[in-house]
């Protein structure tokens, strides 16, 4: 068996994604190559060949690939299919993406959210926002995953695995990038941080995200939202943690002002302790909370602030 | 231009799914169900699209059993003209539909397909980019914003890190993000008028797509329980309780 595996990246920094991604494939067992698709991203492919258990990593460095379009990091995927048993990408925006155009071209199915490994064709999967877990096997001959990352751990670092650059380049002309916004923080991002604060609709403004923020750094932890807080415009979409957002599993999860509809848990049930800040007694999110505390988030905030030191 | 919206029938998304005791399967029956809410988004996209005179023509399609014709007559109730109802046993996996649609995509020349990212039954999100790929016309996953600017459109893209705008020329298939529009609600003359809207049925052996599935679904079961903890009383006992208890601040 052979896996290749897609880089999770943004042309400078290799995400942690990618590590998770190599223990899933050394699960599935066979060799693990990785292929890095961007403009100017040769740290990248050195930062992927540190990564133990990866034996060649492919680098595809061409400004075509700057922004990583479906259409194009498609079709470059599948110019190398032909060895691999196995192709995976993270089930991030970008894997989310692009991954399913390779599953069509190549006439196979593929299988979203991976988040176990039970043979090399047998997977894990969650179904209905979490609230089902398939157990799926697939007859096709290529077996392509998207995995949800979170579900498994980071493979170490002390590698040092040969790269090889290739000149494919792939441009369809019929999709043009015109621009992006993307966040900056200082704080970690929401799907690699051990803490994460999250505000919902209970935080009513914008404004009042900065009690959160002033927690978030004293703990180290990364700020997220419900999609409440998102479509009230208090902060931007990419907080969003759920079904539809993003899935995370830190150690240490904290709910303020959030009900906790099913859609908002499936985002993050799979933390380690969940603690949860509301006034409401009845709000389902204290069925999953290990800590509890029913109180008004403006007079509780302030006081944790200080409690923290 | 004619818009295409694939509209798919699912549990309601209020509604908490079973399993089934000898867990084969969730368990549907008697289950309310509903239009999945991204399709209602495309929907709703289209409907404001043609209110802004740039579509001419709404087809609503759904693939799936006979009651998939309840969601077909709830999209011409909130404004699609006509809708094509792909007749079969249980819901195709996505790769399936995607080549149904391509099908379609190739007997009507839409302009644009507007597609719900994800469906919250399977939570695949392929349809779109499955679809973008087989009839080989571009794709704008995940929209918040959709701008149709001459043959091309702008489609403001959410993705991991903020937001990416992309220019498609058309036509192109679009997936909704659930900030894409808030739908509206289906008026009752609405209702009574979308009865007597064209609805053509056809089978997937009239499109020649082979709908035997691919993946063996061997269980479904539920997934871990996460069982209440205790309640704290105080913003101290929680620090407390976190640093000595569990351990997960210092
Ligand atoms: C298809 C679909 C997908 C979805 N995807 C997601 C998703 O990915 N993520 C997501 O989060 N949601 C998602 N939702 C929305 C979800 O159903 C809920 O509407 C949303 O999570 C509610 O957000 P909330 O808990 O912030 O708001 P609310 O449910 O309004 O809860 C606010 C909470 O704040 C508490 N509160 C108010 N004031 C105070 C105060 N002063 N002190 C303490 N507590 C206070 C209230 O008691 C209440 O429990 C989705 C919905 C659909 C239909």
């Amino acid at each position: 068996m052979s896996i290749l595996i897609y880089a999770e990246h943004d042309n400078a920094q290799l995400k942690a994604e990618t590590h998770k991604l190599v223990t899933a494939a050394s699960e599935i067992g066979g060799e693990v190559h990785v292929l890095v698709a961007g403009a100017g991203c040769a740290a990248v492919a050195s930062q992927a060949s540190a990564i133990s258990g990866v034996s060649k990593v492919i680098v595809a460095d061409n400004s075509v690939y700057a922004h990583q379009l479906a259409e194009n990091i498609a079709e470059l995927v599948l110019s190398l299919a032909g060895g691999y048993t196995h192709i995976l990408a993270a089930a991030t925006t970008t894997g989310k993406n692009f991954m399913p155009r390779v599953a069509a071209l190549l006439d196979v199915v593929q299988l979203s959210d991976v988040i176990g490994i039970e043979s090399a064709d047998t997977f894990i999967r969650p179904i209905y926002a979490g609230n089902a877990i398939a157990t799926v096997q697939s007859s096709d001959k290529v077996k392509v995953l998207t995995v949800r990352a979170t579900s498994f751990d980071a493979a170490p670092e002390g590698n040092s695995a040969a790269v090889e650059a290739i000149d494919s380049v792939f441009e369809n002309t019929q999709v043009t990038f015109e621009g992006d916004e993307m966040v900056k923080s200082d704080r970690p991002e929401l799907t690699a941080a051990n803490i994460i604060i999250s505000g919902g609709r209970g935080m009513q403004d914008g404004e009042h995200f900065a009690m959160l923020e002033r927690i978030a750094d004293k703990l180290g932890a990364a700020v997220g939202a419900s999609r409440a807080a998102v479509d009230a415009g208090f902060v931007p979409n990419d907080m969003q943690v759920g079904q539809t957002g993003k899935i995370v599993a830190p150690e240490l999860y904290i709910a303020v002002g959030i009900s906790g509809a099913i859609q908002h848990l499936a985002g993050m049930k799979d933390s380690k302790v969940i603690v949860a800040i509301n006034k409401d007694p009845e709000a389902p999110i204290f069925q999953v909370a290990d800590y509890g505390l029913e109180a008004d988030l403006f007079a509780a905030l302030p006081e944790l602030e200080s409690a923290l030191g | 231009m004619k818009i295409l919206v694939p509209v798919k029938r699912v549990i309601d998304y209020n509604v908490k799914v079973r399993i089934k005791t000898d867990q084969t399967d969730v368990d549907l029956t008697n289950t309310k169900m509903a239009m999945n809410p991204f399709c209602e988004i495309a929907v709703e996209e289209a409907v404001r699209l043609k209110e802004k005179g740039v579509a001419t023509e709404i087809v609503a399609v759904s693939i799936g059993p006979k009651a998939c014709q309840e969601q077909i007559r709830n999209a011409m109730a909130l404004g699609a003209d006509r809708g094509i109802h792909v007749e079969c046993d249980g819901f195709p996996e996505s790769l399936q539909v995607a080549k149904i649609l391509a099908k379609l995509v190739e007997q009507e020349q839409p302009g644009l397909v507007l597609v719900g990212k994800q469906s919250i039954d399977s939570d695949n999100n392929q349809t779109a980019q499955m679809l973008s790929a087989l009839a080989k016309i571009p794709q704008g996953t995940f929209a918040s914003a959709v701008d149709v600017e001459g043959d091309k459109v702008k489609v403001t893209r959410e993705i991991d890190g903020g937001l990416q705008t992309l220019k498609l020329t058309l036509p192109a298939v679009i997936s909704t993000e659930l900030r894409l529009n808030e739908p509206r609600y289906a008026k009752l003359p609405d209702i009574m008028k979308a009865k007597r809207k064209p609805l053509a049925v056809m089978t997937t052996e009239e499109l020649g797509v082979d709908i035997a599935p691919r993946v063996n679904t061997l269980k479904v079961t539920p997934p871990p329980s996460r069982s209440a903890g205790v309640k704290v009383e105080s913003v101290a006992e929680l620090v407390a309780k976190l640093r000595d208890e569990a351990k997960v601040i210092s």
